[in-house]
């Protein structure tokens, strides 16, 4: 393939020195305001992707993982979602005070996404040809026969059997393994620098998760690309991730090398999630679960939100936030004992 | 497709005998005299009554009768009036004005009524919102022949020349189509808001497209499919004219035909023109839900 782009060259910022990480998001904040309060969606969440790497980003439903990758994309539901600290830096630039237009150009070709969804996110009335050519026609201004020739392309790509035949079918006559492969195809159409997965693969069978699994890895690989996937699901993480980021109540607790992470979590979260994984050696014993329920986000709990869930909660949590600790390398959590925790056997 | 299209028009077969067949009943059977009044003020002689009562074959049984027109009515003879007058030469100048000032209401609701819809639909809550969906309240809510004679006498119109031309039928056009462009004003604006917020929509504007592309083609493409369903179907029931713009405005169309046929008791007039419209109207309905499957490709026939 002719098109994939050597990323090699450092990041540069507007002012020719380093600005550090391809795309860097610090301290972001974003709430919902709906009619009953308002819902501090994300508060505070700071990490950075850069070319080549796997970022995963883990949390249960509402923990503001998904919310994240949309406001990066631009595509937050304005209102109820409102951005009201934070910047979002894209190779330098902040993404959250550029122009519309400007910022329109980095979607896509800076920065793509893949949806959960393929069925819903997909539009239902146009060819699935159609609408990763349209990317060719309207954003590099090639001919439809171009566009369409692209298209197959990037089908046979993601190993869609019979590409060409099947760039005239409409998105409800894929199955959901091969229509989850049309979105990645669209989403890797301009060639984009990161690729933000929100969930790909919650909808599909687990044999189709692995497959799916293994061709973003693959590409990801192939082209260099920064990528952020989104996941509840500690099992998909292991194998395709090179740090992980857990979040809680729309906070980061604990992000960490995936090695180090599932050796020695730093966050009774992170704990009690990998305790809750399945385990052969464990068979026909009862699961483990986090007892409780997610936070509401119109009231977060006071101190540390996990507190209320805690098995180590004291009552320090219950009064005092905990920071995002440092803990050598790549390593930080947010945990009064977090120093505790990393330093057992 | 093509078997669908064709056991839709055997389907249609029976239906048509069936409806035509009522309203043949209907009408022959209603109460009174054909004749009476036909001489004026004396009663009919004897001798004519006869020769009409057999050359309509009035005095067969109904059902022979309706058989008898059954057959004509298949080789292209509607018959004739009382009068003489052939029946075919009646609608044949009446349909083509009822046509014209269906095609002039359909395209003012499909041109305003979508612009309205797409406006409002994209900025909702906004005055311009309101103010449309007042006024299409107000349309909705306000009888057709009040709407058509206000305009009638306040804008000073004079009577639709016999021809019909398409300018002097604008304004009738607007007032047959006011109730369905409010209907499909509130239609567009409902399913753009609607579909604003689909995930596709959000996948659309991901791809860095630029706004005009979303709305215009991935957003409307969507919400203009029950909009031009509704007015297709719009199409085939105006097409059967109407009696109170027609009346208003003296158009000398199929609805004013109708209603004198009626009054007249000229039943060969009133069966024929309801033949006609409900061969229409089962055409119109099949062409809409065929446009249908084009325009949504998740549905299939069988």
């Amino acid at each position: 393939m002719s098109d994939i782009k050597v990323k090699t060259a450092p990041v540069l910022g507007v002012d020719g020195r380093s600005a550090g990480h391809l795309l860097e998001i610090e301290n972001l904040h974003v709430e919902f305001r709906t009619r009953d309060g308002v819902a501090k969606v994300i508060n505070g969440v700071s990490y950075h992707v850069d070319a080549g790497e796997t970022l995963a980003v883990l949390g249960e439903s509402g923990s503001g993982k998904s919310v994240t990758a949309q406001t990066i994309m631009g595509i937050l539901d304005t209102p109820p979602g409102f951005v009201t600290n934070g910047s979002i830096r894209f190779r330098g630039k902040d993404l959250l005070t550029m122009g519309k237009d400007e910022r329109r150009l980095v979607r896509g070709e800076g920065i793509a996404m893949v949806f959960q969804d393929a069925l819903s996110a997909l539009n239902p009335v146009f060819t699935v040809g159609f609408q990763i050519a349209e990317l060719f026609r309207k954003r590099r201004g090639m001919s439809r026969a171009d566009g369409y020739k692209r298209a197959t392309e990037l089908l046979d790509l993601v190993k869609i059997p019979a590409a060409k035949t099947r760039l005239k079918d409409y998105p409800h006559q894929f199955s959901g393994g091969m229509r989850q492969r049309v979105m990645i195809a669209m989403a890797l159409a301009l060639d984009p620098e990161v690729l933000i997965a929100d969930e790909p693969t919650t909808a599909l069978d687990v044999t189709v998760q692995a497959q799916i699994m293994d061709l973003l890895a693959e590409i990801r690989r192939d082209r260099n690309m920064g990528m952020i996937l989104i996941t509840h699901d500690l099992g998909v993480v292991a194998d395709v991730a090179d740090r992980i980021a857990v979040m809680y109540a729309g906070r980061i607790v604990e992000q960490a090398d995936v090695h180090a992470l599932y050796g020695k979590p730093c966050h009774p979260y992170t704990l009690a999630l990998l305790d809750s994984l399945p385990r052969l050696d464990l068979k026909g014993q009862e699961l483990n679960t986090i007892k409780g329920l997610p936070p509401n986000l119109l009231r977060i709990p006071s101190g540390c939100a996990f507190h209320p869930r805690c098995r180590m909660a004291r009552d320090i949590c219950s009064t005092q936030r905990p920071a995002l600790l440092e803990l050598g390398g790549v390593r930080s959590s947010a945990c009064h004992f977090a120093e505790e925790l990393y330093g057992r056997e | 497709m093509g078997r669908y299209a064709l056991r839709r028009l055997l389907q249609a077969i029976p239906v048509f005998i069936g409806t035509t067949f009522l309203i043949w009943f209907l009408v022959w059977g209603l109460p009174g005299d054909p004749f009476a009044g036909r001489c004026g003020e004396r009663q009919c002689p004897e001798s004519y009554v006869k020769f009409m009562t057999d050359k309509f074959g009035l005095d067969d049984p109904l059902p022979v009768q309706y058989f008898n027109y059954l057959t004509n009515l298949l080789q292209g003879e509607f018959g004739q009036t009382f009068n003489g007058t052939e029946i075919g030469d009646l609608l044949a100048q009446a349909f083509p004005v009822s046509i014209k000032l269906a095609l002039v209401a359909v395209a003012a609701e499909a041109l305003i009524g979508i612009t309205a819809g797409v406006l409002t639909g994209l900025r909702r809550g906004s005055f311009i919102d309101n103010l449309v969906l007042v006024s299409t309240l107000v349309l909705i809510a306000m009888p057709i022949f009040v709407i058509g004679l206000v305009a009638r006498y306040s804008l000073g119109l004079a009577s639709v020349s016999p021809e019909a031309p398409w300018v002097e039928l604008i304004i009738p056009g607007l007032i047959l189509g006011s109730g369905s462009l409010a209907y499909i004003t509130r239609l567009t604006r409902v399913n753009l808001v609607e579909n604003r917020r689909a995930d596709y929509v959000r996948t659309a504007v991901a791809k860095g497209l630029a706004p005009s592309r979303v709305t215009g083609v991935h957003l409307l493409r969507n919400s203009m499919i029950p909009v031009v369903t509704w007015l297709g179907l719009d199409l085939g029931s105006l097409m059967g004219g109407a009696i109170v713009t027609e009346g208003i405005f003296n158009i000398r169309g199929i609805g004013g035909l109708l209603f004198d046929s009626i009054n007249r008791r000229q039943s060969g007039v009133v069966v024929s023109i309801v033949a006609i419209l409900v061969l229409v109207y089962l055409i119109v309905n099949l062409l809409v839900d065929l446009l249908y499957g084009v325009l949504d490709p998740r549905i299939r026939y069988e």
